[in-house]
């Protein structure tokens, strides 16, 4: 019985671990917005441009100038 | 990607938003076809960049949203130093950050696309989307780029971008969130632990335990309790002593109560060494109470949030007519007496001033709540806020920012928000009896037990019972029912920005109606037609040479490719339009003006004043060439009535709502409407103040809650004064600041909606309450006699407040 002198304050120790944890998550905006990471994790990041056709890339060019 | 060739033009679809392409703007050779030169734009813009995964993207999320387009402005007002100083924060190594509040983004591929922006525009380096506020936050180099170049790059993807105000107030704001999160949090941690303990000195009581553990248990929690009630716990002491100061009934004061008794006798229990802690009590108590709590505030912030984005999106910049007669665009505090601003057809008048050149029709409904527009010429005055409709004007400045009509109504309204009542919420009023009640029981608890055992005993169950009716169901129920009856609401396309307005529409009261937005549909169409087909679509040929609001409505009543060509068009300012089509000559105009060409036979001339009397305006065409009887027709041009309006206001009168309207329109054009819907009270022709004084009229008379129902600046100060302001969509800036409730869909439906949901919601609080007073009851029996005890208490608490939320989360038939 007597690891108990260790294992609450070890126990307490580990629970003030985690609010500390939590309290600098909070302050660094991680809860902030809890709608768009959602959405963000949605699509893989590697855009593979497809490459586009010889007349479309002329148009485009003229057309956003 | 449609090949032309095989399909009929109807089958022809726009590549960017997939809405169909108007036949006169299909090109046969091309590839790709585009509905508008917005959409030609952006999607240039995607296929240049390698963003066109982008469609995939959207049609495999969410193939029917509404699609997004380019305004194509300028955005030159955001590099304009004062707004750079203000709304601009500059970070170390040369970067800069601000955050955009974007039209039409709403779901994943805009979050998508928005925040691929460094590959569309040069010199930004992050752009982070926040898809609940509908922002993004750019970080850039502005030794690279402009921010104006950076809005108009979000503006060419798709997205009109607006600067976002108010910065400091967000982050205030922001920090307040966090550090509620943050007590919601460390309540729940210390909640846990303290729980864990407890089961082992409950566990131990039963089956014995060695008196040293239980004295370290004890001790433990103790430390843990009372960090709980310093730490989060804290916010009910300060509440109940702030309302206390103020001489206020508070929900924090009962609750306080039970808090400081509890944690003073758990205390002096655990040092003596004697009796019950309730540490474990307490602090569920706190946090179960401080989820309720943060709960309802997430909802109200969501709702205020939005607003705060339609407020974002009026105009604040102008232009500034230079002396090289160049135009700039300055933002709306760069402007000043004397000087000569230029107003676009479509834009509203940025100050109050007389026009120089030019002549045009202003829609000042804003302001007078006159929904006809007025023709103005030079040397006219211009008021602020009015919106140009037809040609450009350029005014000289008179009058700026506050000492503007607009600005001094807005006074009014700030006024009028002052003078409001506050409404006590519900939770409070019973509140204050509640306090009394316990405070007697466990003052008659303390006295018997005193002289019946000893005061050790006393003190004992006093506290017992302090802590086991502790209004929990009340400080629970009332936020998760609240904060579920907004969720509900939002969904609904309803924003309710404060819980209050809810319980105030819960009882039948007093609605006052403005005309517009709510019964009419705020659009000039044909209400009446005694007019041949053909007659119509040669008409419309030519009204669609003309700006004028009712040249559009007649217009507009056509198809455009069924519609002749006119030629040989003749604009008679103020009176009627003449024109060639198909070898006729087509001449539409009041019945004044025709008759001067053309004699009307007295059945047009009753139909005519038919129409008058039906408050709509008439308007008669003319043609030459049609047959006997088809040459001559009238329409009755006005605002035609919602379809569901009369359904609906029947529905608020048979809940026991006494409607009436009021309106700034003509009285006329107000009884008629008010007939038509059922209403029996009307005003017409009143002035903004005059809203205002009819609520303040209606409050010295009845204490029934007074309901206003607006949309403009007239209704601003009417809609602040009255118990419960709701603005409806379409909404002018002052209207949205000054309402506690905000319409998203126009119409009296929403309303409807709106009472069922608040009457369910207090249904739903009164049955909670119900159920805590007998459940109360019944533990203060036991508190009081005696058999209570602190495993008892422990248990049947967090029973009642899980009851009590469940019970909150009842469905509603809306």
């Amino acid at each position: 019985m007597s690891v108990l002198y260790i294992m609450i304050p070890a126990a307490l120790l580990l629970a003030a671990l985690g609010i500390g944890a939590f309290i600098i998550a909070v302050k660094r905006g991680q809860f902030d917005d809890l709608d768009t990471p959602a959405l963000r994790a949605v699509f893989d990041d590697d855009e593979t441009p497809t490459k586009p056709t010889q007349s479309d890339s002329q148009g485009t060019k003229q057309d956003s100038a | 990607m449609q090949m032309v060739d095989d399909m009929s033009p109807a089958d022809i679809q726009c590549d960017h938003c997939k809405l169909p392409v108007p036949a006169g703007l299909i090109e046969p050779d091309a590839e790709h076809q585009f509905c508008c030169t917005g959409c030609k734009s952006v999607w240039n813009i995607l296929h240049s960049s390698g963003l066109e995964n982008y469609y995939a993207v959207r049609d495999a999320i969410n193939p029917d949203a509404q699609r997004v387009s380019s305004t194509q402005s300028s955005y030159e007002e955001l590099d304009d130093p004062a707004f750079q100083s203000t709304c601009v924060e500059n970070l170390p190594g040369g970067y800069a950050q601000t955050e955009l509040l974007l039209e039409g983004m709403h779901c994943a591929a805009c979050v998508w696309l928005i925040e691929r922006l460094p590959t569309v525009c040069q010199g930004v380096v992050e752009s982070r989307a926040n898809i609940r506020r509908r922002t993004t936050t750019v970080r850039y180099r502005p030794d690279q780029v402009k921010l104006s170049d950076v809005a108009a790059a979000l503006d060419r993807i798709g997205y009109a971008a607006h600067p976002a105000r108010g910065a400091a107030a967000r982050e205030a704001r922001t920090k307040e969130d966090r550090k509620f999160l943050i007590r919601v949090g460390v309540a729940g941690a210390i909640a846990g632990n303290v729980m864990l303990l407890a089961i082992a000195l409950h566990g131990g009581a039963l089956e014995g335990m060695a008196d040293t553990w239980k004295t370290t248990f004890r001790w433990y929690s103790m430390a843990l309790g009372v960090l709980s009630l310093l730490w989060p716990g804290r916010i009910f002491f300060t509440g109940a002593l702030a309302a206390l100061r103020m001489r206020v009934a508070h929900l924090d004061i009962p609750i306080a109560l039970a808090l400081a008794v509890g944690g003073l006798w758990g205390s002096y229990n655990t040092i003596a060494g004697t009796g019950e802690i309730y540490f474990d009590s307490l602090s569920v108590l706190v946090f179960f109470l401080l989820v309720g709590r943060w709960i309802q505030h997430r909802q109200q912030r969501n709702a205020s949030d939005h607003v705060e984005l339609m407020l974002t999106l009026t105009p604040s910049s102008a232009l500034k007519v230079n002396d090289d007669n160049t135009t700039s665009r300055v933002p709306i505090e760069a402007i000043e007496i004397g000087m000569l601003v230029e107003v676009q057809a479509g834009a509203s008048i940025p100050a109050d001033g007389l026009i120089e050149t030019g002549s045009t029709n202003l829609d000042t409904s804003f302001i007078t709540g006159e929904s006809r527009p007025m023709p103005a010429k030079i040397g006219d005055e211009a008021p602020a806020g009015a919106t140009n409709l037809r040609s450009p004007i350029r005014i000289r400045v008179t009058a700026v920012g506050d000492s503007t009509r607009v600005g001094k109504l807005m006074h009014l309204v700030a006024s009028a928000s002052g003078e409001k009542a506050p409404i006590v919420e519900f939770a409070d009023r019973i509140a204050a009896r509640f306090v009394l009640i316990v405070i007697t029981l466990s003052i008659i608890t303390l006295i018997y037990w005193t002289t019946a055992a000893d005061l050790q005993t006393g003190i004992e169950l006093a506290t017992a019972l302090l802590i086991v009716t502790c209004p929990c169901a009340l400080g629970l129920a009332t936020p998760m029912s609240m904060s579920i009856a907004m969720g509900r609401a939002a969904k609904a396309g309803i924003l309710v920005k404060s819980a209050a307005a809810i319980e105030s529409l819960a009882k039948p009261g007093i609605m006052i109606l403005d005309k517009t937005g709510t019964i009419t549909q705020s659009k000039t169409t044909i209400v009446e037609s005694r007019c041949p087909d053909e007659l119509l679509a040669l008409a419309a040929a030519v009204e669609s040479h003309s700006n004028h609001p009712i040249a559009l409505a007649i217009a507009d009543s056509i198809d455009e490719q069924d519609r002749p060509t006119a030629t040989n068009i003749i604009q008679a300012v103020g009176s009627g339009i003449s024109g060639t089509v198909d070898a006729q000559t087509v001449t539409i105009g009041s019945p004044n003006f025709i008759e001067s060409i053309h004699p009307l036979d007295p059945n047009t001339q009753a139909t005519i004043t038919q129409m008058i009397v039906c408050a709509l305006t008439p308007v008669v065409i003319h043609s030459t060439g049609l047959g006997l009887g088809l040459g001559l027709g009238v329409l009755g041009i006005g605002d035609p009535i919602r379809q569901e309006a009369p359904a609906a206001i029947q529905a608020l009168q048979s809940a026991g709502w006494d409607l009436s309207l009021c309106s700034g329109d003509h009285p006329k054009i107000v009884s008629t409407i008010a007939e038509q819907v059922g209403i029996t009270t009307a005003w017409g022709a009143v002035s903004p103040e005059g809203k205002a004084d009819r609520v303040r009229a209606f409050q010295s008379t009845t204490d029934r809650r007074i309901v206003m129902v607006g949309d403009g600046v007239n209704d601003a100060a009417a809609l602040a004064l009255a118990d419960v302001g709701i603005a409806v969509q379409g909404g002018a800036e002052a209207s949205l600041e000054a309402a506690d409730i905000y319409l998203t869909s126009p119409g009296v439906e929403p309303l409807v909606k709106l009472v069922s949901l608040s009457t369910h919601t207090m249904r739903t609080i009164h049955a909670c309450l119900v159920f805590s007073i007998c459940y109360n009851l019944f533990v203060a029996v036991l508190a009081m006699t005696g058999i209570i005890n602190a495993l008892i208490a422990a248990i049947v608490m967090p029973i009642s407040s899980l009851t009590v939320v469940a019970m909150s989360t009842r469905k509603w038939k809306g």
